[in-house]
């Protein structure tokens, strides 16, 4: 699914980022119960996976399984997200596999640190990832809206999220 | 932002990624190579007597020693570079410089008496060497560790040091034909201390930018 996503089918890429974000979250769940620290940063540590992976992608050796590098990268992540919180101890995680099998789902009332790093954005990129993200409009729509070329937009989107990486990491250090 | 929603976002955004990790990595050597190439040129030149050192083991071993140092080293560092690396296997390599080194010093040893040993080991240009190496290493680690910004290792530091390493064996590659040292226990000494500072300004760079 990897590979079509890398090709360009947006529907495979969705379908797997969801697969993906399933199982980080009860990796992280798990991983933040075990650390006794609650459940309110599990989001974030789903979102940060996610944005890593997006952003990281050409990483992934096509010859080599899907699951032990994404688990890589979320692990690299879920133990950040506790650093953050000043946990010390972390506990080594279990099979990634396991969590395959029992995916979560989102915490609905979960706020995330991404909206305040949204905030970190130019006007103009802010703009494009919330009409794309928050409110569900398509590329052409707000190409259209904003009166710019698809093209444009989708360079724009590219910077925006790469720059949301990098406040993230800002945000850690 | 609600996952859900960040996911609409990634999803919106399927330009595809055609970077090659080994690809950047590689083309870092090639220029560094170059820029120290250039360097040497520039600043060192061969040294006068290279006909007659070119006849003796001792000045060859300081190449093939090099080149087995930078190549694993290389690797190892493209190794490092994916989330996923498994670099252990690949670490055994890097006893092959040891070895061949040490062998190298155990026959100076026996060939030479004990009088000598000393003077060989300063050599006449110990510093010179310990700085030449580091400043011919400079543009082949700025390079891998632009390259390297594109991965996504877990280990930055770990990973800037072995960037170092590798750019130290490029930087001592390119010396080896200026340098009047040839005896393996000057090599052995001078050689390895100029590697060190180029791995610990490696290490620092590594954590520096190319944690993500």
């Amino acid at each position: 699914m990897m590979k079509a996503s890398i090709a360009g089918d947006e529907g495979a890429y969705r379908r797997l980022l969801e697969d993906i974000s399933r199982s980080v979250r009860a990796m992280a769940r798990g991983a933040f119960a075990r650390a006794g620290a609650g459940d309110a940063d599990v989001e974030d540590a789903v979102q940060e996976t996610l944005l890593a992976v997006h952003l990281k992608r050409h990483t992934w050796d096509p010859e080599q399984p899907l699951a032990p590098w994404v688990y890589a990268i979320a692990r690299h992540k879920v133990v950040d997200a506790l650093r953050r919180r000043g946990r010390r101890r972390i506990e080594p995680l279990e099979n990634f596999e396991e969590f395959l099998a029992a995916p979560e789902s989102e915490d609905p009332h979960a706020l995330s640190d991404a909206r305040k790093l949204l905030e970190t954005l130019a006007p103009r990129q802010r703009d494009i990832v919330t009409s794309i993200s928050l409110d569900g409009q398509s590329i052409a729509e707000t190409a259209k809206r904003l009166s710019m070329s698809e093209v444009a937009v989708r360079v724009a989107l590219h910077r925006a999220l790469k720059s949301l990486g990098a406040a993230w990491r800002k945000s850690v250090e | 932002m609600k996952t859900s929603e960040l996911i609409a976002a990634l999803s919106a955004d399927p330009v595809p990624a055609p970077i090659s990790l080994g690809r950047r990595v590689a083309l870092a050597l090639v220029i560094g190579l170059a820029c120290s190439v250039a360097l040497y040129w520039l600043l060192l030149g061969p040294r006068p007597d290279i006909a007659a050192a070119a006849g003796t083991m001792r000045f060859w071993l300081k190449f093939v020693d090099s080149a087995a140092f930078a190549l694993p080293t290389a690797l190892l560092t493209l190794r490092l570079a994916r989330p996923d690396a498994k670099p252990r296997a690949l670490m055994l390599w890097l006893l092959a410089p040891l070895l061949l080194l040490a062998a190298g010093v155990i026959v100076e040893l026996i060939a030479t008496p004990q009088s000598a040993w000393m003077s060989r080991l300063m050599g006449a240009t110990a510093l010179h060497c310990t700085i030449t190496i580091p400043m011919l290493a400079a543009p082949s680690l700025a390079a891998l560790i632009v390259a390297l910004r594109a991965g996504a290792p877990l280990y930055p530091g770990l990973t800037g040091a072995m960037a170092g390493a590798a750019a130290a064996g490029v930087g001592a590659l390119v010396y080896a034909s200026s340098c009047p040292g040839d005896s393996p226990l000057f090599v052995a000494t001078w050689y390895p201390l100029a590697t060190l500072i180029c791995v610990s300004v490696g290490a620092l760079a590594g954590r520096r930018f190319l944690a993500w």
